[in-house]
């Protein structure tokens, strides 16, 4: 498997990072090092293994389905780069 | 005599408890300290102001007989802990100037039991690197300089560099650190200081920014093994907040450190014996060998067999969960924002200006490997080598007691060696990996000195939640190695 520029574009995307064009062939040869490094593992056979979701034995805990806390915009927002009242602010996304 | 700065936190809690000398005087040498080794960049923000009002309050504790476990002891937080009304930045530009409104759970329960805070400690950028050399903030310098008569600096290792530097220059008494595939081990290695990494669950994640959540987990790094029983103790227990913090008591991990391992097994995986590691590494680990024999401890040579396999598995399962949890920096809720012509542009410009190379690397491995038509040939298959290697380890416990290793392949090198190849430097944490893919404490202890005067540390992996007898057995370690030696730039050198 060998990432192209193209392959290094969709992933970009994916990922929302905006690349330089100088970059791409930097980039899909540092990704493919690591890809063919990470690779090793199809020597392996899994078949029948179960993919591992925690590495602790335990059950998801459940607590009750109330309001424990709110009332805290100031907080929510302190950091905020650009807020409009009580609201975060973006560029407009609908025309 | 002996600045206070230098003491060890059992030291000091026993000065203090004597009435030798008060947790303000104690914080002040440290404060200074601080100050005579700043070239190390240790710090990302110092706070000896909030340092001098928490001394004065704990002593004002102390003085009602309400002392904590900690009390009084002035400590570093990495950054990577929130901490209330003190900038957390993960040592990135995405979130410089970020100044939380809550406080992580290990770093209130530090509080709580009594520490003092003497400011953020610099790391790698969202605590990817195992050489600290991708802070937005500048790279941290290790105390430790080679023998040979040059000046060469050396890196403190990754990706809490900034806890162990601080810590083995005595300007902390303690630091907090996090290890997701041995961001406290390696750094403690390099440093020549003591570092353990928790049973996963065991420290709350809650308010630590998160890298790789199945992963990361906190613990403390310290100048003794005891000082970790110690501080470990104030961080950890459950937290109804991290879903994945276990629900079991806290012992007393100082009572567990017995000092006798006779009868106990010591497995020694000859998978660990693998290319690349130096002479120097392999003749510590045999002498470690020997004091846990000399100790009246059996040694077991043991096998596991999917070692080689660890890293790469790694290498998928963590920028894969990187990918997802840096997804929540898009520069609309807090952090840094570059505007761009559209919502999308903004995403795009703002996470390339924000993170650094590593982290965007890692991110795009993550998307890569989670992808539609990858997502089984990689992620799945990580996560199915994730069980082999965690039943390796289980296999391994129905024979051994602990398991021991040297704690990194190599000892700090120097900030000019640093290979171009992102894979030649993911070769440092071959030895402390699987132990985080399994989620099992583990820590390192440093037991001798390279050829050219670097400390070495040996690594010693432990049953789940049974952190006291890795304690117990890291300080029989400990005893034995008689570890004095002196980084150069230390406080007050």
């Amino acid at each position: 498997m060998s990432l192209d520029r193209s392959t290094v574009e969709k992933v970009a995307q994916l990922a929302k990072l905006a690349i330089d064009e100088d970059d791409k062939d930097r980039l899909a040869g540092e990704l493919n090092a690591i890809i063919g490094f990470v690779e090793q593992l199809s020597e392996l056979d899994t078949t029948g293994v179960q993919p591992m979701t925690s590495v602790v034995e335990a059950n998801a805990p459940l607590r009750a389905d109330v309001v424990n806390d709110g009332d805290i915009a100031e907080k929510v927002l302190a950091n905020a780069p650009e807020r409009v009242q009580d609201f975060f602010a973006v560029p407009k996304v609908v025309e | 005599m002996t600045k206070l700065n230098e003491l060890k936190i059992s030291e000091a809690l026993d000065g203090m408890a004597k009435g030798d000398f008060t947790s303000v005087e104690l914080t002040q040498d440290c404060i200074t300290a601080m100050e005579q080794t700043k070239e190390l960049n240790a710090f990302i923000v110092e706070t000896p102001g909030k340092a001098r009002e928490m001394a004065a309050a704990s002593d004002a504790r102390r003085a009602k007989g309400e002392a904590g476990v900690m009390e009084g002891i002035p400590i570093g937080m990495k950054d990577l802990f929130c901490t209330q009304g003190t900038q957390t930045t993960a040592a990135s530009h995405i979130l410089e100037g970020f100044v939380p409104q809550y406080e992580s759970t290990v770093s209130q329960n530090l509080w709580n039991a009594g520490s003092v805070m003497l400011g953020k400690l610099n790391l790698d950028e969202f605590a990817m690197g195992s050489a600290n050399i991708t802070s937005h903030f500048g790279n941290v310098v290790n105390p430790w300089q080679r023998n040979n008569g040059s000046n060469a600096r050396m890196v403190p290792g990754g990706s809490s560099g900034g806890s162990a530097a601080s810590v083995a220059a005595n300007s902390v008494l303690g630091a907090t650190g996090t290890d997701t595939g041995g961001s406290i081990r390696q750094p403690a290695a390099f440093c020549g200081i003591t570092g353990i990494k928790p049973t996963y669950g065991r420290c709350s994640r809650w308010g630590v920014v998160a890298f790789a959540s199945s992963l990361d987990q906190a613990g403390p790094m310290t100048r003794s093994v005891r000082d970790c029983a110690i501080m470990l103790e104030a961080m950890a227990g459950y937290d109804k907040k991290d879903s994945t913090s276990i629900n079991r008591p806290v012992p007393s991990y100082q009572n567990e450190m017995t000092g006798s391992i006779k009868g106990k097994r010591i497995g020694v995986p000859k998978e660990y014996r693998v290319d690349g590691t130096s002479d120097e590494i392999i003749k510590l680990w045999e002498q470690g060998i020997e004091w846990m024999r000399d100790a009246g401890a059996e040694i077991v040579d043991i096998s596991l067999p999917h070692t080689k396999y660890a890293l790469p598995a790694y290498y998928i399962v963590a920028p894969a969960e990187a990918s997802s949890n840096l997804a929540r920096y898009d520069g609309i809720r807090y952090g840094h924002r570059v505007e761009g012509e559209d919502l999308n542009d903004l995403y795009c410009k703002t996470r390339a200006d924000g993170f650094g190379d590593e982290v965007q690397r890692r991110i795009m491995i993550g998307a890569y490997v989670l992808s539609a038509g990858f997502y089984d040939a990689y992620y799945n298959k990580a996560r199915q080598v994730r069980t082999l290697i965690a039943n390796d380890f289980k296999a391994a416990f129905g024979q051994v007691d602990a398991i021991l290793t040297p704690t990194a392949p190599t000892p700090a090198f120097g900030d000019n060696e640093i290979q171009d190849d992102p894979i030649a430097m993911y070769l440092n944490d071959v030895f402390t990996v699987p132990a985080s893919l399994a989620g099992l404490p583990a820590m390192s202890v440093p037991a001798g000195l390279s050829n050219d005067g670097l400390p070495l540390g040996l690594h010693l992996i432990g049953q789940p939640f049974e952190e006291g007898e890795l304690l117990n057995i890291g300080g029989v370690m400990e005893k034995a190695a008689a570890f004095s030696a002196k980084p150069q730039l230390r406080a007050g050198a």
